[in-house]
């Protein structure tokens, strides 16, 4: 088949000759980033100041389905620039979540062996996926949550620390940089600097801090609001409840403007609004952040409010996320409508 | 005869730092009323207002998950082994 793929190489002195497909990238790592600003307009019908506009950061359209492939590319191109991470090494790291199939997403596009270490209660679809990128998984006690991953990783490395290299995303400074350099401009160019409120789900931290570094940057008066689940046992995947956690060492919380808590059952309840009310179907961390951002617009006289939904929801459909959800109809929506009022004075402009 | 139960890192807090705890009774329902007993403020934790398993908590009875039992009617007997997980994996 060397003719086809040939004729999928540029060649510019070939071009006319050769069918050449008009293709966006030449491998994944080009297709990062660059994703859609949605509107949200039904679900906030009348609840908004004629001024007032909601947007959301549509990370799903990333090539490993979430915001994590951003940072998991700096982190392991700083890793290749800085030769911390060379042929032989295999990419290691603690995570259940989106990091690990974007990780695991780049080590099968890069060549390197990826292993995973994550809580056995990590959902299937999350599993399957990292596995079908040829990724090895670790298990470690789910009663012990991602701190139990991230310290039987340690254990892992410690025992052969040459073996690996391991982005650390809860520490690795590219992580929040690869916001500042890709997620905040894009929000900067969508919005054509029109942006006022920055609203994103706290994990590690990575995007909210670096996303707003650089919109605060541009403009000292874009309020930055963090979003987390409201008590330490949450169902909010992919989302950290600082207080009660090992608190990354990229998260520097008085950086924010303010923070925002969502319970499990509000972000949930939104999920299923925007699914079949926006036809757009999310994670659970959309959903508490389409929360917090209802929760700050609604306060506003005036705004351009800018949120992040981390991914889609297909690799949920076998979690808890679903529980119940046949019985939802439009009137539990207005019941969630009411609590999303404006708690924190501190955000009105 | 006391059941024990696996408590995850999150609740803890309740349980004075114990990942394991005892408690009694016939039925899920009671060993969890029990429970808030010995360690109040834990039940509000794991059910909702209307008395129902939170949806992104897990319960099982000797590995068995209680919504594929009878939930919180599910019978308990002595010696029994029961888990409480989040239902996420908590990572990112
Ligand atoms: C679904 C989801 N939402 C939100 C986040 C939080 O992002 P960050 O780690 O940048 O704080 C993550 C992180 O992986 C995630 O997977």
């Amino acid at each position: 088949m060397a003719t086809t793929s040939q004729s999928f190489q540029r060649s510019p002195e070939g071009a006319n000759s050769e069918f050449v497909p008009v293709a966006r990238a030449e491998n994944v790592m080009g297709l990062i980033g660059n994703t859609p600003l949605l509107e949200i307009t039904k679900i906030t019908a009348g609840l908004l100041r004629p001024g007032v506009r909601i947007f959301a950061k549509l990370e799903g359209f990333n090539p490993g389905g979430s915001v994590k492939d951003r940072p998991a590319l700096k982190m392991i191109m700083e890793g290749l620039r800085k030769g911390e991470l060379v042929p032989g090494k295999t990419i290691i790291d603690s995570t259940s979540g989106n990091t690990g199939i974007a990780l695991a997403m780049l080590g099968a596009a890069l060549g390197f062996p990826v292993e995973l270490v994550m809580a056995a209660n990590a959902s299937r679809e999350r599993k399957k996926i990292i596995q079908a990128f040829g990724a090895k998984i670790i298990y470690s006690d789910p009663l012990e949550g991602s701190d139990g991953a991230i310290l039987l990783c340690r254990k892992i490395i410690e025992r052969n620390p040459e073996r690996y290299f391991k982005p650390d995303q809860y520490a690795n400074e590219n992580n929040p940089l690869a916001h500042f350099e890709t997620t905040g401009p894009e929000i900067w160019r969508q919005t054509k600097g029109a942006v006022t409120h920055f609203i994103a789900g706290l994990g590690t931290g990575g995007t909210v801090m670096g996303t707003g570094r650089y919109l605060k940057m541009r403009n000292p008066a874009v309020k930055v609001i963090g979003v987390e689940p409201d008590d330490a046992m949450h169902g909010l995947e992919g989302l950290k409840h600082m207080a009660s956690s090992i608190v990354p060492p990229i998260y520097h919380e008085e950086e924010l403007d303010d923070k925002i808590q969502v319970s499990t059952e509000d972000a949930y309840e939104m999920v299923y609004a925007l699914g079949q009310i926006e036809g757009v179907l999310v994670g659970q961390s959309s959903g508490a952040a389409m929360v917090a951002a209802l929760k700050v617009a609604r306060g506003l006289r005036e705004g351009c409010v800018v949120t992040i939904f981390p991914d889609f929801g297909e690799k949920y459909l076998s979690t808890n996320l679903w529980i119940g959800w046949k019985s939802w109809t439009r009137d539990r929506l207005s019941h969630l409508l009411a609590k999303c009022k404006t708690e924190s004075e501190s955000v009105i402009t | 005869m006391p059941v024990q139960i696996r408590v995850p890192t999150p609740l803890r807090r309740f349980t004075g730092g114990a990942d394991v705890v005892t408690a009694e009774g016939s039925s899920l329902r009671e060993v969890l009323d029990d429970l808030e007993r010995k360690h109040p403020g834990l039940r509000e934790r794991l059910l909702d207002e209307n008395g129902e398993l939170r949806r992104f908590v897990n319960i099982y009875i000797n590995g068995d998950d209680v919504r594929f039992l009878d939930n919180l009617s599910s019978k308990v007997k002595d010696g029994d082994d029961i888990s409480i997980v989040p239902a996420i994996a908590g990572g990112r």
